[in-house]
């Protein structure tokens, strides 16, 4: 019998990557089945069979997307039950953590946000306090609920494919009865940069653009990163309010994050601190930026970055 | 006539992160020395004193109630409120709730907020989008569930009109447009206001407010439920990230560009 639950929220026509790095924790934890919401198209469902699955519970209603999050917990404790699960894993997006929340108050399941790694005993690993600590956490109940953060784990397909059965689970009615719902959805248009939550590189610009993100742009696309922002950026409206990076924004643990005309503020910092490699341009020398950067370079941002852009295209040839 | 609002604002009291923060004893929870409202639930207040006000505010009926969970320093954060002009508050506070993890604070204020709910009920309970502790967003969505109210999450504009709400919430590929009857718990993001700093005026009526506080059994909740008894999960290690140091600091005297691809090279970056 199944010990682990993976949530696909609308997985399209092909299941994301960190979809599929939730199916292989998943593997290494015991038998993994997934509930799906939304349509399960043919080459998902052979992408399921790959990764070792071994049942797929699909939802009564095709309306889950109608209501604020209560609709997909309701389903998701039903599936719970169904798969007699032991751990569920879900992704750490926002809506992931909020269907987490309600999911652990229905199953009385202890939820750990923001999970890094998990050791076969279920003990969670995060990091906590804007980055400065990194603790050990596991949940004291039956069931626990994980949501796992981007590129912590390498998606492999299981060593034997498996034939999963795939059944409907009836979603609770209290799940909708008193739900926000959801009366009107407008798609934004698509940078055509990569996701900047999970990008290897980001390049960030403040303040000091002055309201020209051009040479944050062209670098990062020199470079092939995803564009930032600081809040001062995107109150100004220069950049719009997904760009931004910090407390309130998003938090990114790039390979590279290259800071351009930011000061480094503590809530900026709150969302970047944990990136491998930091490079910081400021004009001022005393900017609390440098304290935390790998490389910085005391200088104008419209110098710096188009000669760093031009370099970096001749050098590619 | 628009209708009176009874609001609960949940504000929490939390280290102030322009210091080192620490996570300290057996069950590593953070310290709190230094500590200070959550500046994300200072936008929460903001929004309720801006639906009491555009209904004639305290002297038509309005109610903005504060309500803190944690221990005595707790109440500051209640009486900061009071002074931005909530008209009351609540300090929730009992030495069997310290530990407690999202599940049993939400117990607790779920009870809480019933407590303070009798007789007449409360409209709208209004959250920040996350404590600048704890980063971790479950309460509100804990509580929508606890209380059986709807859930709107990361609002980034709310009206109330004729006992429903509309709220907008932003994702990273949409934005939606989400409609609730009231009651309903509420969370707000940073882009919702701009929240007021308290004047002089308003310290000085903060004294005359009324500050209730509440233990475990005033409000049933059984002490075993919460604190680090309670809680459905445990810290068991904690280690602190050495701080980063600066690396290589230079002044471009023309060609600092081509030095910062030089070393993005050099880290194998490129
Ligand atoms: C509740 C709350 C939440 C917040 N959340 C966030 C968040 O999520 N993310 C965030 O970023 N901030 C956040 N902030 C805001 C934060 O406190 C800072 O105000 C903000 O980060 C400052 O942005 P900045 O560094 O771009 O601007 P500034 O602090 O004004 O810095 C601009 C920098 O640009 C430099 N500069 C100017 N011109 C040039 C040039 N030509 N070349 C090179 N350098 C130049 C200057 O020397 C300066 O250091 C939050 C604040 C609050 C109260
Ligand atoms: N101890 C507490 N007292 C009052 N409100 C709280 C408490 N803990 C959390 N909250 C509220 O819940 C929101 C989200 O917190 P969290 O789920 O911890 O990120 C905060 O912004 C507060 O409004």
């Amino acid at each position: 019998m199944a010990n682990v639950l993976v949530f696909i929220d609308n997985p399209g026509d092909a299941l994301k990557k960190s979809t599929l790095e939730l199916l292989t924790l998943g593997r290494s934890l015991g038998e993994t089945a997934v509930a799906v919401n939304g349509d399960l198209h043919q080459d998902v469902s052979a992408t399921l069979a790959e990764y070792g699955v071994t049942a797929v519970f699909r939802p009564s209603a095709q309306d889950l997307d109608d209501y604020l999050v209560s609709a997909k917990a309701a389903y998701l404790a039903a599936a719970a039950g169904a798969a007699s699960a032991g751990t569920v894993l879900l992704d750490n997006s926002p809506e992931g953590k909020e269907i987490a929340a309600r999911l652990g108050i229905r199953l009385n399941a202890g939820v750990i946000t923001d999970v890094v790694a998990v050791d076969a005993d279920g003990t969670a690993h995060k990091s906590v306090l804007a980055g400065s600590y990194t603790t050990s956490a596991r949940a004291t109940t039956v069931v626990s609920v994980l949501t796992v953060k981007a590129n912590n784990v390498t998606p492999e397909p299981a060593s034997v494919a498996s034939a999963p059965e795939t059944s409907t689970v009836e979603v609770p009615a209290d799940g909708t009865a008193t739900a926000a719902r959801i009366t009107a959805r407008e798609q934004k248009a698509a940078s055509g940069r990569p996701d900047l939550s999970d990008a290897r590189i980001v390049v960030a610009g403040g303040r000091g653009v002055d309201g020209d993100f051009g040479p944050v742009e062209q670098l990062a696309d020199a470079l092939g990163a995803a564009v930032g922002a600081s809040r001062a950026a995107t109150d100004a409206g220069w950049i719009s309010h997904d760009a931004q990076v910090g407390q309130t924004g998003k938090t990114v643990s790039p390979q590279l994050y290259i800071s351009a005309g930011i000061s480094g503020a503590i809530q900026q910092k709150a969302g970047m601190q944990t990136a491998k490699v930091i490079v910081a341009v400021n004009k001022d020398a005393e900017s609390p930026i440098f304290e935390i950067a790998d490389f910085g370079i005391i200088g104008d941002l419209f110098d710096v970055l188009p000669q760093a852009t031009e370099e970096i295209k001749k050098r590619k040839g | 006539m628009e209708e009176t609002l009874k609001i609960i604002v949940l504000v929490k009291h939390v280290p102030d992160a322009q210091f080192d923060r620490h996570l300290t004893g057996e069950g590593y929870t953070t310290d709190r020395n230094e500590s200070i409202l959550s500046e994300l639930d200072e936008y929460a207040l903001e929004a309720a004193l801006q639906l009491a006000e555009a209904r004639g505010g305290a002297k038509a009926g309005n109610q903005v109630i504060a309500l803190s969970m944690g221990a005595s320093g707790a109440v500051n954060a209640v009486k900061k409120s009071l002074q931005m002009g909530a008209t009351e508050g609540v300090h929730l506070t009992d030495s069997a709730l310290a530990g407690s993890d999202a599940a049993a604070t939400s117990l607790a204020l779920a009870a809480a907020i019933r407590h303070i709910g009798t007789g007449a009920p409360v409209d709208l309970v209004l959250t920040g989008m996350a404590s600048t502790d704890g980063e971790t967003s479950l309460v509100p969505a804990q509580l929508a569930e606890r209380l059986g109210l709807p859930q709107v999450t990361f609002a980034s504009s709310l009206t109330v009109d004729g006992g429903r709400l509309t709220a907008r919430r932003d994702a990273d590929t949409y934005s939606e447009t989400v409609e609730a009857s009231l009651p309903a718990v509420v969370s707000v993001t940073d882009q919702i206001n701009e929240p007021r700093y308290p004047n002089f005026k308003g310290i000085i009526a903060a004294k005359r407010k009324s500050i209730t506080t509440l233990s475990l059994a005033d409000i049933g909740v059984d002490p075993a439920h919460v604190g680090h008894a309670g809680s459905w999960t445990t810290v068991t290690a904690a280690e602190e990230r050495p701080p980063r140091t600066a690396g290589t600091i230079i002044t471009d005297e023309g060609d600092a560009g081509i030095k910062l691809v030089d070393f993005l090279a050099a880290q194998k970056l490129l």
